[in-house]
């Protein structure tokens, strides 16, 4: 290498580090990569939210597209997503909406939906937070996409809004259409 | 007064950090405890980017003690426990990620920029090596002649 070429040696290492540190910027560390991501949903039954005599199994969420939702009365995002999931409910007909109450007093999360409404068809109480590990669950909101065949083909942490729904979750409903 | 602050920074050097965890847990034997505090000062809590499960206080961080306790107690061996928990949380968790492609870059950057440290570094002590002994003053002989040269340039 010449003598000249050499002396760009610093200036591309300033630029490679300035480009690391830019992406790093503008990269969100708590968006980590799932791992439950093309598996099926973990074997479980739990009671029955509005019935503890009725049970809800993993059988139960097969056969077309489930959107499960994990939530909690004691947690601020899910209040601040429930009036869009609310919507998307009622706007997303080939869509089965179903809700993980985790970790919750049963009877509050009852309350809760007879006041703001029941986004969801189905509802089940986890209230050990037993299937949140199954499903590696790190804190509420947290929602999956399962196609007809039980398979979780999506997770997303945190509150859904309409970006988050536009961008993530309508390009894989219409690939599994 | 100086002297106070160094054993005061020496004292800090030998602090251990106070775990959150405060839950009262009981094992069989000595052995399991040994392995429950391994298992979570060696596991990263999956809420936290930056905590283990030891010391987090964040609710899914004593879920997974709790889990971790359960199965010690059940008889599962490390390695069982720790696939069970990456199956589902994934090698987030875990804070000695296993050797692959995709975590090469992790293992081998730090010990490829220290070689490259000292490959520069003694470049540049051959470097100046090399500079000293260019600049050794002029013998005796050397300098009459300089003269000599100089004049006679000046008088051409």
């Amino acid at each position: 290498m010449s003598n000249r070429a050499k002396l760009f040696i610093p200036a591309i290492f300033f630029v490679t580090m300035l480009g690391l540190l830019l992406y790093g910027l503008f990269h969100d560390p708590s968006k980590v990569p799932s791992a439950l991501i093309s598996r099926s949903m973990p074997v479980f039954t739990r009671p029955n939210l509005f019935d503890d005599k009725a049970a809800v199994s993993n059988e139960q969420l097969k056969g077309g597209i489930f959107l499960v939702n994990v939530w909690a009365t004691w947690c601020p995002p899910c209040h601040a997503e429930h009036p869009y999931l609310l919507e998307i409910s009622e706007r997303e007909k080939g869509v089965t909406f179903v809700g993980v109450n985790y970790k919750d007093d049963a009877q509050a999360a009852r309350d809760f939906l007879q006041e703001r409404g029941n986004p969801f068809k189905i509802s089940f109480s986890d209230p050990a937070g037993t299937l949140g590990i199954e499903l590696g669950v790190a804190g509420a909101p947290e929602t999956f996409l399962l196609d007809a065949t039980g398979t979780i083909r999506y997770k997303y942490v945190g509150a859904i809004d309409n970006r988050v729904w536009e961008e993530k979750f309508v390009p894989l409903l219409a690939q599994l259409r | 007064m100086l002297r106070r602050i160094q054993v005061l920074l020496l004292a800090l050097l030998f602090v251990v950090p106070a775990w959150a965890a405060i839950e009262e847990v009981d094992f069989n034997d000595a052995q399991q405890l040994v392995r429950y505090k391994a298992l979570i000062a060696e596991l990263r809590c999956p809420m936290c980017l930056n905590a283990n499960l030891a010391g987090s206080d964040a609710p899914i961080a004593a879920d997974l003690r709790a889990e971790i306790h359960k199965q010690i107690l059940a008889g599962k061996s490390d390695e069982e426990i720790l696939q069970f928990l990456t199956e589902r949380y994934g090698e987030f968790i875990l804070y000695k990620p296993p050797l692959h492609i995709a975590t090469s870059i992790l293992w081998f950057t730090p010990p490829l920029l220290l070689l490259l440290g000292f490959f520069v570094l003694r470049r540049m002590l051959a470097g100046s090596r090399l500079q000293t002994a260019e600049s050794d003053p002029l013998s005796r002989q050397e300098q009459e002649q300089l003269q000599q040269l100089l004049q006679k340039d000046q008088q051409g």
